[in-house]
């Protein structure tokens, strides 16, 4: 670390900021190393930890005079390395934005600032019979600053959008300190849909200090079906089959045999571990609707293969269905010393076939993955278990992983449905678009962010990095982020 | 006509620095700053490449009338939730993208952005770039789909595009309710709060439609809760989508103004209607721009010259100067020779 840059940083920050919200010693700035990927870490230079919209447009001020790079993070939940700081940079904990700005029922819609937990929306909004409808798995801790980050998703999406069709209007600064708004209360603003690019552009184009969420009604009702399959290409023939029926799911997820097991001894879900496949069909509306539509469901799952159907009969038994599905991550975390998490999208009718094709690989590879996903949006969380301590373990995972990753470009669809690309997919942009579409994706960059301090190194590859990455490959070394910090 | 054609006249026009007009069917000529440059026709890029209904999602060529996507949705049980406004019989589903405009069900279900899953366009140099794709969810590099969802053409040729479709709705009921315009107001608010299938509404001269779709149970009893006289209406829906019904013959320039729902009336010396929900307010009549704009920037939302008697100052709102600045510099990262549709969007972009 260059010592005379971090003093010289802390001085400038401490003209306006209080001892408190600016970190340096290591003992106080090594809990923000890492996010949720806990394989990368780099100690922060600094953390800054601003309380008001002033403090963040005179840090990002001084830091761009300064030529110091700076990494914005919320509640560091992210999987994919999105907020993992900078050794020479400072870390921009938005942790003190908390409050929920308005809340105003009549129009539906609450003006948070970032640093709100996505759960705390929904509860500050039940009072109302409102909810915010993305719902991560995640939701008790990540903060709605990144959600808005990554366009982050969850099990009700599939009817209900992603981040990018519930939020109206960001606001924040660009990196040299500029206040910036985006969208409105009102819909359809003119002029290009910055919100769209804003949305998802992990921390790289602007820093974000409010945020105006659009409130649904609560649905009067939900009822979920599970249903069990004997293998799991049928099971994702089943999820085709409930939509070329005409049903939207409230949610459609599905575990395989190694999930439920694991989750099983974790919560006690009820699930059928005789079955290769579960599937997780919720329907919600009034309860005239999701009575008729839990029949059809029902009807659907059966000819399609179902050996078992259970339909939850009340609220208690509905979230114990999906206390399973909700847990699947930590529970997998205690079967298995490490897990690497990946989420690749692929067009459902290829979901059997994939899934296939992954299930050669744990043979391939001699590593266990069981399957626990977002199947009516195709969109795959196979969880690799290895152990971090065995470099050679970790090998074959990084082999493993980028083997599916692949497999999900070449059937047509992505490396990240939702937790983004931050540092660890960085180079399977490189496979996924070609260098013209990158070279746009660094001129929007660099529309937003000419001098490039904000988040560098993240989420867009450099043309220079893919010709190494390309050659590295075809030499067949294939270790990929040769210069990241090893698990 | 060829992918290569178009990428040709586009490479040609580009040495040239010579303008091109973008043109699709023509039905949206009327949108926006004043089209000129040398017609650029792609209503002959036409076709739907790939459709697969399990998959909802449809890929059409740009110059694919609107009217045929739909049909073939429909032949399948499935449709456009936006509901794009087609103005005229030939409008194309690039135009429709690059306008950005969203019919009666916007407020309900999204608009066109919503739905846009990818596009392949062709940029100022004459290269086609994909971006996004078929599936329903994708954050590998920025949503760039989306930012031609209503760029009017200025960043580029939308040659191709992937739209997100949905089943059509199993059960539709519209009905009428006579009330002033804040009484309307009051209730499509209140209704928007209640977990009722409301997918559209429409107030002008005293008359509320409320249209309600979804599932027979659903609709039967929203319909009892909502109150009013069942109306035959998808020929009014079509009407307010595409403005034959009569109050856009009403005299004057056409304003669209985009309100947060909850917003007063305007209180403009004008006849209005007002759909989706209250968040979108028709106002024709003969008034001064500023104070129409005033009005709507004082409600917390913004006006669009939709149809001007005079096309004047521009078409839309005026931007603050730091997004300005940023539209600018995306216009030149894709268009660095500003050939594309110039003025379509903003003066001098
Ligand atoms: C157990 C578990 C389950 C998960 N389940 C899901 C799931 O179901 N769906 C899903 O989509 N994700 C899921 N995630 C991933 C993660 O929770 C989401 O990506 C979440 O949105 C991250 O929010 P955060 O507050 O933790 O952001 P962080 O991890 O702190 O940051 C994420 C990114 O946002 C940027 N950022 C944060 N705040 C700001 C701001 N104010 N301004 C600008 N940039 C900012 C950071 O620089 C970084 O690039 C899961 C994670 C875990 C650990």
């Amino acid at each position: 670390m260059d010592l005379a840059r971090q003093r010289e940083t802390v001085r400038r920050l401490r003209e306006f900021l209080p001892e408190r919200s600016v970190l340096w010693a290591e003992e106080d700035t090594r809990p923000y190393e890492c996010d949720g990927l806990t394989a990368y870490r780099a100690v922060p230079m600094v953390v800054a930890l601003p309380e008001s919209e002033e403090e963040v447009r005179r840090i990002l001020r001084t830091c761009s005079e300064g030529g110091v790079p700076v990494v914005p993070r919320g509640a560091g939940t992210g999987l994919s390395g999105g907020a993992l700081p900078l050794g020479n940079g400072v870390l921009l904990s938005m942790a003190k934005f908390m409050r929920i700005v308005r809340l105003d029922p009549r129009a539906r819609v609450a003006v948070v600032q970032p640093g709100v937990r996505n759960a705390a929306i929904s509860e500050a909004a039940a009072a109302f019979g409102l909810y915010y409808a993305p719902d991560p798995s995640s939701q008790i801790a990540c903060t709605i600053g990144g959600n808005v980050s990554e366009n982050s998703g969850g099990v009700h999406c599939l009817k209900y959008g992603l981040t990018v069709h519930n939020v109206l209007r960001v606001r924040g600064f660009t990196v040299d300190g500029e206040p910036l708004e985006i969208g409105a209360e009102s819909l359809d603003s003119p002029g290009y849909d910055l919100l769209a690019l804003a949305i998802g552009s992990e921390g790289m184009l602007m820093v974000v200090t409010e945020v105006t969420v659009r409130l649904l009604p609560k649905p009067d009702c939900a009822r979920v079906v599970l249903a069990s399959f004997d293998d799991v290409q049928t099971a994702g023939d089943a999820v085709a089959a409930v939509i070329s029926a005409g049903i939207i799911p409230a949610g459609l997820e599905m575990m395989d045999r190694a999930a439920t097991r694991a989750v099983e001894q974790f919560v006690g879900a009820g699930y059928d571990l005789e079955a290769a496949a579960l599937l997780l069909c919720e329907s919600d509306g009034t309860s005239a609707e999701v009575e008729h539509e839990v029949e059809r469901m029902e009807r659907v799952l059966r000819s399609a293969g179902a050996t078992r159907i259970a339909v939850s009969r009340d609220e208690a038994e509905r979230l114990r269905f999906w206390s399973g599905r909700k847990a699947a991550f930590p529970a997998v975390g205690r079967i298995s010393p490490d897990y690497y998490c990946m989420d690749g999208t692929i067009p459902r009718r290829r979901l059997g076939e994939v899934l296939r094709f992954i299930g050669e690989l744990e043979k391939k590879y001699g590593l266990r993955c069981p399957n626990v996903f977002h199947a009516g949006d195709g969109n795959l969380h196979p969880l690799i278990l290895f152990d971090a301590n065995d470099p050679e373990q970790l090998a074959r995972t990084e082999q493993f992983a980028a083997e599916v990753l692949e497999k999900c470009v070449e059937v047509g669809g992505t490396i990240t449905g939702e937790h983004g690309v931050g540092v660890e997919k960085i180079n399977q942009m490189c496979t996924q678009f070609r260098s013209q579409e990158l070279e746009a994706f660094l001129a929007v960059k660099a529309a937003f962010d000419p001098t490039g301090l904000l988040n560098p190194g993240k989420a867009v590859p450099t043309l220079a990095r893919c010709a190494e990455y390309g050659r590295m490959r075809v030499h067949g070394g294939a270790l990929p982020h040769p210069e990241l910090p090893r698990f | 006509m060829t992918l290569e054609a178009i990428r040709e006249r586009v490479r040609a026009a580009s040495e040239r620095r010579s303008p091109l007009r973008l043109r699709g069917g023509g039905s949206k000529d009327f949108y926006g700053g004043e089209p000129h440059g040398e017609m650029l026709d792609l209503s002959r890029y036409a076709g739907i490449a790939s459709y697969e209904p399990t998959e909802l999602v449809v890929t059409a060529r740009c110059g694919t009338p609107l009217a045929e996507l739909e049909s073939e949705l429909a032949a399948r049980g499935q449709y456009l939730p936006f509901e794009p406004p087609h103005f005229a019989p030939g409008a194309t589903v690039g135009g429709c993208v690059a306008a950005g405009l969203s019919g009666p069900g916007r407020a309900a279900v999204g608009a066109v952005r919503d739905y846009v899953l990818g596009v392949k366009v062709i940029d100022g140099g004459g290269r086609l770039l994909a971006f996004g794709g078929q599936v329903m969810k994708n954050v590998a590099g920025y949503d760039v789909s989306r930012l031609f969802a209503g760029s009017l053409g200025t960043l580029g040729v939308i040659a191709e595009v992937s739209l997100k479709v949905l089943p059509a709705p199993q059960a539709e009921m519209s009905l009428s309710l006579e009330m002033p315009l804040e009484r309307a107001l009051d209730a499509c608010n209140r209704w928007a709060a209640l977990p009722l299938p409301v997918s559209a509404s429409a107030w002008h001269d005293g008359e509320l439609v409320v249209r309600l779709r979804g599932s027979e149970a659903g609709v039967q009893s929203a319909a009892r809760k909502i109150g009013g006289a069942p109306r035959d209406a998808s020929a009014f829906w079509t009407s307010v989508r595409d403005q034959t019904h009569p109050f856009f013959a009403s005299p004057g320039s056409l304003w669209r103004a985009s309100l947060p729902p909850t917003a007063a009336p305007l209180g403009l010396p004008c006849t209005e209607l007002v759909e989706w929900g209250g968040a979108l307010r028709w106002v024709k009549g003969d008034v001064d721009s500023k104070l129409v704009r005033e009005a709507a920037r004082r409600s917390g939302g913004h006006a669009t010259l939709f149809r001007g008697v005079e096309r004047g100052d521009g078409a839309f709102a005026p931007l603050s100067p730091v997004v300005m600045r940023l539209h600018r510099a995306l216009k030149s990262a894709f268009d660095p020779h500003g050939i594309f549709n110039p003025g379509r969007l903003y003066p001098g972009l």
